[in-house]
């Protein structure tokens, strides 16, 4: 064993990997190609991000601004895209591409990931399912379905080749990440270092593995419902076809059984990020740790039996309405312990406010906003009003814009002295805070008080009366958007002329495994496994 | 530190303003938005009224929660921040704590889900007129009414089958240079409005002819999908005469922001020499004369 490291180690200091773009096109480093998802995020949520600017635009005054009178068509390509990118092309790449591929084998004391090849086909993947989305808002009339892609509107309702591509792109957007799941759960289960047992194992590599877990079960489902949407398209099937024998509920059952735990896809790790964080910068290990890894778990089993609630409106019966709202009404529980359990470890500590811990501040207190008005929505007899109005959109942007992008943030701002061996810089990382702090809550809070006047989502000319809390929604999400900009500067300034930083350069609070190699953490790292006691 | 927190004491001072600004936006306005309108429009269904209060007491609900949650976590950034507490605890359990922030949340979401399920049981199924009087003692319900309506890419088309009277409605004023007034808001008023009487047990079937539709009451909580293939039924009792406005509430392409839904909510009297009105109407268009009834 220890002859074997050896040469190993001496394989590290003489690496004589493809260079130039080969090294990246062609890699299998679990770190490369962390740091392309992480590249491949930070592009389409610019995208993305420019893209809600646009919405915001439209709906910044009454009548039509930013689009010509009558193309509403182009509006609703703008709803699509928006959510499809930021879900499938910025949160996840991010999270799970960027941070789990960068950070499980660190934190578990692994040389690399399971399966190298399999990692680099899940990037790879990402690059043609981008241009497919990006391609249907450009051919044809563009697919304005809503993320959700309903049947019939996607069947019947928009012909062309649009919506197909859309199809196609989730397929590639699905299987990088069922192959990425495939990959993770084998490596956090199969290669932790001696002595790291599941129970010892670090929290963000729990949500890791809890999130891999909903991936691989729900895009299954995701795949057959949108493969079946793309054959009633083009071959003439009719599985969503009332007036033929098929069922058009049945699309929404299918794609909610994903839908659903995708959002915890979403935020799952988010919290991993949260957990680290807090507790480095409270000097402190985290309170109630089982408590916490089971708490996801739980979330994650609980995400998978309470799709319907999305459906309150659709037409179910009043029984299955009820049991929906019980179910969904639980899962309050676990993220109220993930929550106390973030301030029980806080508490007592020694708190230093960089910028990574004022990301995790903000998450925990915004998460709990849209976490508590889900609560609200989790009840059925509320959703007859509130069902597809700007309360939902307010609610659902507190838990991602604020919840998982927060994290990303956290994340970002805690590893990249990690990954790239310069530290970013620390006021303008609380600039970048800040204004972003300012801007989604401008934009978002004020969508609650539309929800509630009334107004209808998807729209893109509202009543004059909505006009106020849209101006101010608008103002906001400029601001947001400068926000992001700022991110960008600062992230090329910290990559290309950053403090250079050391292993460990967030001290005695940072004890996880990835802060025991250097900074940047070399090409090849845990050569020989650490042993954990 | 100090810039951490003014700034939280400035964003719970804006909020408060929100709060206070929160109190009923204006007394006259029925059946449509009004310009900062923060909260419901005023109910015109007794489900409507309980609908407001069942929010109102999750609104509070929610709102101590985020205080609370708030309050400790300024506090704890106030306490233990690096220069208030130099030397951090090593504490990393407390069976007590953990099982109470356990059980107080189920505890607080039995609470919350006993209105619930009363409401949605008396919401989600159409009762009869024997069930209303015994929720509603203060409600006259005087009859029954049934009316179809169907979802159009982008109109709706409304049946009313003992009455024998059909009839579209589309945006009255969704294009440039259409006539808008307060009584007729603009992307709201429809070209025929959904008449019903005052007090009445209105029973709605729903379906669509192309894709999902969703129709829409805010002033009488009433929101249920129209979806092909499949008959949806949703009910209300309108309480207040007047003209109220909706909008389809499912995306259904590009005209989705343009079909509007209005009803008019009117005396028996005046119902009864609408539907006449209404039927001669259809009668000359037609060229088909009714059987008396």
């Amino acid at each position: 064993m220890s002859a074997q490291g050896a040469a190993h180690a001496d394989d590290a200091h003489a690496h004589h990997g493809p260079t130039g773009w080969q090294r990246w096109a062609y890699s299998t480093n679990h770190k490369d190609i962390g740091t392309m998802y992480l590249i491949f995020a930070t592009v389409f949520g610019i995208v993305g991000g420019l893209i809600s600017v646009l919405i915001r635009m439209e709906l910044q005054d009454p009548g039509m601004q930013v689009l010509a009178e009558g193309d509403y068509q182009q509006f609703n390509v703008f709803t699509t895209a928006h959510g499809l990118i930021m879900v499938f092309f910025l949160i996840m790449p991010a999270l799970i591409g960027g941070f789990g591929n960068w950070m499980i084998p660190l934190m578990i004391g692994a040389p690399d990931m399971a399966f190298p090849r399999l990692n680099n086909m899940s990037f790879w993947f990402m690059i043609p399912s981008a241009m497919l989305l990006v391609g249907s808002a450009l051919v044809g009339d563009g697919a304005g379905t809503g993320w959700t892609v309903y049947a019939p509107l996607s069947t019947v309702g928009q012909p062309g080749p649009s919506v197909d591509m859309a199809i196609l792109a989730l397929h590639l957007a699905g299987a990088s990440s069922i192959l990425s799941s495939i990959n993770f759960i084998t490596t956090i289960f199969n290669m932790r270092a001696p002595g790291m047992t599941l129970h010892r194992m670090p929290l963000f590599v729990w949500s890791q593995l809890v999130t891999t877990f909903l991936l691989l079960l729900s895009l299954p489902v995701l795949a057959g419902a949108i493969t079946m949407l793309l054959t009633d398209r083009n071959f003439g099937t009719a599985f969503y076809d009332a007036s033929r024998g098929g069922d058009v509920l049945l699309y929404q059952h299918l794609f909610w059984f994903f839908g659903h735990p995708e959002v915890y896809v979403l935020v799952l790790p988010a919290f991993g990020i949260i957990s680290h964080v807090v507790s480095t910068f409270s000097k402190k290990p985290i309170f109630g740790y089982l408590g916490m890894a089971y708490a996801m778990v739980a979330i994650g089993a609980v995400g998978f039996i309470v799709w319907a609630h999305h459906m309150y409106t659709a037409g179910m019966s009043v029984d299955t309405e009820a049991y929906f709202l019980a179910a969904t009404l639980v899962i309050a529980v676990p993220t109220g312990v993930k929550i106390f359990s973030w301030l029980a470890t806080m508490w007592g500590g020694s708190i230093e406010f960089k910028t990574p811990m004022l990301w995790a501040v903000g998450m925990i207190f915004m998460f709990t906003v849209g976490g508590v008005t889900g609560v609200v929505l989790a009840n059925s007899p509320i959703t007859t009003a509130f069902h597809d109005t700007y309360y939902v959109v307010g609610h659902f942007h507190y838990v991602m814009a604020m919840g998982a992008l927060f994290g990303i943030f956290a994340g970002w701002y805690y590893w990249i002295g990690k990954m790239s061996g310069r530290q970013y810089n620390e006021t303008l990382g609380k600039w970048h805070f800040w204004l972003t702090m300012v801007g989604v809550n401008l934009t978002f809070f004020p969508m609650h008080f539309s929800g509630l006047a009334g107004m209808p989502r998807r729209i893109p000319d509202y009543p004059d009366a909505f006009s106020g809390w849209n101006y101010v929604s608008s103002i906001g999400s400029y601001i947001g958007f400068a926000a992001a900009l700022l991110f960008v500067y600062i992230a090329i300034k910290t990559i290309t002329s950053g403090q250079r930083v050391g292993a460990n350069y967030w001290g005695e609070g940072a004890t996880t495994l990835e802060w025991t190699v250097d900074s940047p953490a070399p090409h090849h790292t845990h050569e020989t496994m650490p042993q954990i006691h | 530190m100090m810039m951490v927190r003014k700034a939280a004491v400035a964003v719970v001072g804006v909020l408060a303003a929100m709060l206070a600004m929160a109190a009923p936006v204006s007394a006259q306005v029925y059946g449509q938005p009004v310009p900062w309108q923060m909260n419901f429009q005023h109910a015109a269904t007794p489900t409507m009224a309980e609908v407001i209060n069942f929010h109102t007491f999750l609104t509070w609900l929610i709102t101590a929660i985020s205080v609370f949650v708030l309050a400790l976590l300024l506090y704890i950034m106030w306490r233990f921040n690096a220069k208030a507490n130099p030397v951090p605890s090593k504490n990393t359990h407390n069976t007590v704590l953990e099982v109470v922030w356990t059980v107080v949340p189920v505890a607080i979401l039995v609470i919350m889900a006993i209105p619930s399920f009363r409401l949605l049981y008396k919401m989600d199924v159409i009762p009869d007129a024997a069930k209303v009087r015994e929720w509603y003692p203060d409600v006259n319900v005087a009859g029954t009414l049934d009316i179809k309506a169907t979802g159009v890419q982008w109109n709706w088309s409304y049946e009313y089958p003992n009455e024998r009277i059909k009839f579209d409605a589309f945006c009255a004023n969704c294009f440039p240079g259409d006539p808008v007034s307060p009584t007729s808001p603009r992307l709201l008023e429809t070209d025929n409005h959904v008449v019903v009487p005052v007090n009445t047990l209105v029973r709605v079937l729903l379906g669509a002819q192309d894709v999902i539709h969703a129709w829409a009451m805010p002033a009488f909580g009433v929101k249920q999908d129209a979806v092909p293939g499949r008959a949806n039924e949703t009910w209300f009792i309108a309480i207040r005469e007047g003209t109220f406005f909706g909008q389809c509430s499912e995306l259904c392409g590009q005209g989705h922001g343009f079909m509007p839904i209005t009803v008019e909510v009117v005396s028996k009297t005046r119902y009864d020499q609408w539907v006449v009105q209404k039927r001669a109407e259809i009668e000359t268009k037609s060229g088909v004369k009714f059987a008396a009834n």
